[in-house]
């Protein structure tokens, strides 16, 4: 049906985001791999030179480095855990026929459109400050020690302040989800006598994985890459404590001008991307065809 | 198909749904009533929820302490620029995507989504360099471009998804009486095409609004959107809740009030149509 004419005229429509998104992935990532193979610090230019595997050998046989990648999978997994649990749990209540669903819809989405500067800052000071926070006073009114939660618990305050992020967005999609059920089908199962656990798991959960999958991909897309909690909180610490990988490669470079060994972490960050990218991606071509 | 149900049943899950609610919105309201308070109200023990002197002062020494409209306008600049930059370009490429799909076009749009996957360190290095020896560093138009750029493949998936269910007969039938191609997108598409990019132009300005990763390693001051300008709150002199308070607020207000109109859009657009 289409003519050559036309063949040709759209592939010079899709041309320029294409080249757009290759120079975008390919210069910089060019770059970045060419620095991992040199010893350069922006403290001492002009003393760039070749040193091979260097950086990856300080890199990987730094424990910050294995504190980061296990920090990293922890925020992506325990985040993830909250969400879609949480998720799944908020859905169904908000499925119920509730007086003013759409103010409580209204309530519930918002924390999801708050910049994560702001609410990080938010919790930190108002809510986790061990002297002046809410938590503090809480604890304090029931008689109990209040808890330092950035100092004592940085990875899981963290944790707890993305979830609440994104907690808002699973609701939402698994809400949606939810709603297009079939009705009919529901009722029929009542007939049958099914209990409400077994609805759950043969009727409800079976409807939802599509949407579950589609939550997980997009929400590891953002996870993996947590910056902004982490450098307004607790500056990745203490110690190493609190550290991703993207966290660990922004304070090799920017605060230590170490730009090889930076490089060589940001690589590896990359390489770890693809690992769960391509198994993501497995996942969500099965669901979504 | 209306169940009947039960009035103490509706009256449990009201209450819930409330109390769940506002437990999860509670720390954007307690922000809200604090940028209204003294500093000194701010930290008071037992904590004061609405019997405190309200006042308005917060507001004028947060834009004394920096100027916020400048932020506040940074903010206004990158994140529409990006987006109706992002759009003019992925337009064309969506369209044709969708309306002249080819054998690899399913490839190409999950290369593109797959795009999305980079983490942000793997190239924040090259990026801080080349933008310090362009002078692009603290400049409101390599923000932009940047953020352009991350967001493109988002813009160009949620207008893919819009197009699709355009059909495709309605063009065919214009083609029949003999439109030209221009008044084929003038007459036909547009109209058909606009409530797509009407949301996929809310939720990209969205997204760009609350992006701190970039905006916070390639800018510092003058070109700093809201996200740098509320962390750098993060070392604070004395007492703060209050000005912090009143920063926040001015900082997520407009983002919140577009996003809840844009509620309905959300879903099917971050899910790239997959949740309807």
């Amino acid at each position: 049906m289409a003519t050559k004419h036309q063949k040709t005229l759209a592939r010079f429509m899709v041309a320029p985001s294409v080249l757009l998104l290759l120079g975008w992935m390919i210069v910089p990532l060019a770059i970045t791999l060419w620095f991992s193979f040199q010893s350069y610090n922006l403290l001492s230019p002009g003393m760039e030179r070749f040193i091979g595997l260097t950086n990856y050998k300080y890199f990987l046989s730094d424990p910050a480095f294995w504190q980061a990648m296990a920090n990293t999978l922890m925020i992506v997994g325990g985040v993830l855990a909250i969400t879609v649990i949480g998720g799944v749990v908020l859905a169904l209540l908000l499925d119920q026929p509730i007086r003013g669903q759409g103010i409580v819809r209204i309530l519930m989405i918002a924390p999801f459109f708050i910049m994560p500067t702001v609410s990080a800052l938010v919790w930190k000071n108002m809510f986790m400050n061990p002297v002046n926070g809410l938590f503090a006073w809480l604890a304090k009114a029931v008689g109990a020690q209040p808890i330092d939660f950035l100092a004592q618990y940085p990875l899981m305050s963290i944790i707890l302040i993305v979830a609440w992020q994104w907690l808002p967005f699973a609701t939402l999609i698994l809400l949606t989800a939810l709603q297009s059920l079939d009705s009919e089908q529901m009722e029929a199962a009542e007939m049958d006598g099914a209990g409400a656990w077994a609805k759950f798991t043969h009727l409800v959960l079976p409807h939802l994985s599509r949407a579950i999958t589609v939550v997980i991909l997009i929400e590891t897309i953002f996870l993996l890459s947590v910056f902004a909690e982490i450098l307004v909180t607790t500056n990745g610490g203490p110690g190493y404590a609190s550290t991703n990988l993207t966290y660990l490669v922004y304070s090799q470079a920017l605060l230590q001008y170490d730009v090889g060994g930076a490089s060589a972490g940001g690589i590896v960050a990359v390489i770890l991307a693809n690992i769960v990218a391509i198994f993501l991606m497995r996942m969500i071509g099965k669901t979504l065809e | 198909m209306a169940r009947r149900v039960s009035n103490r049943r509706r009256w449990f899950f009201t209450i819930l749904a409330w109390g769940v609610a506002l437990a999860i919105f509670f720390p954007i309201l307690w922000t809200i009533l604090t940028s209204f308070k003294s500093e000194a109200d701010a930290i008071a023990s037992p904590p004061k929820f609405l019997f405190f002197d309200w006042t308005t002062e917060n507001y004028a020494e947060v834009q004394e302490r920096s100027p916020y409209l400048r932020h506040f306008l940074n903010s206004v600049i990158i994140s529409v620029g990006s987006t109706l930059l992002g759009l003019l370009i992925a337009i064309p490429s969506a369209w044709s995507m969708a309306f002249q799909p080819g054998k690899r076009t399913k490839d190409l749009l999950m290369w593109m989504l797959s795009t999305k996957m980079m983490p942000a360190a793997g190239v924040l290095i090259p990026m801080y360099l080349l933008f310090r020896s362009w002078g692009l560093l603290d400049t409101r138009l390599g923000i932009t471009v940047v953020l352009m750029l991350i967001n493109l493949p988002i813009i160009i998936w949620m207008l893919y998804t819009y197009f699709r269910e355009i059909p495709s007969e309605i063009l065919e039938a214009a083609r029949m009486d003999g439109a030209s191609l221009k008044n084929e997108i003038v007459h036909v598409l547009t109209p058909m095409a606009v409530p797509g990019i009407a949301s996929t132009l809310l939720l990209n300005v969205i997204l760009a609004w609350n992006e701190a990763f970039w905006t916070l390693n390639l800018t510092t001051s003058k070109a700093a959107p809201l996200t740098t300008f509320i962390a750098s709150y993060s070392s604070p002199e004395g007492l703060f809740y209050a000005k912090l308070s009143a920063a926040s607020t001015m900082a997520i207000a407009p983002i919140l009030i577009l996003g809840w109109f844009s509620q309905k859009q959300l879903v099917r657009g971050l899910t790239f149509g997959a949740v309807k």
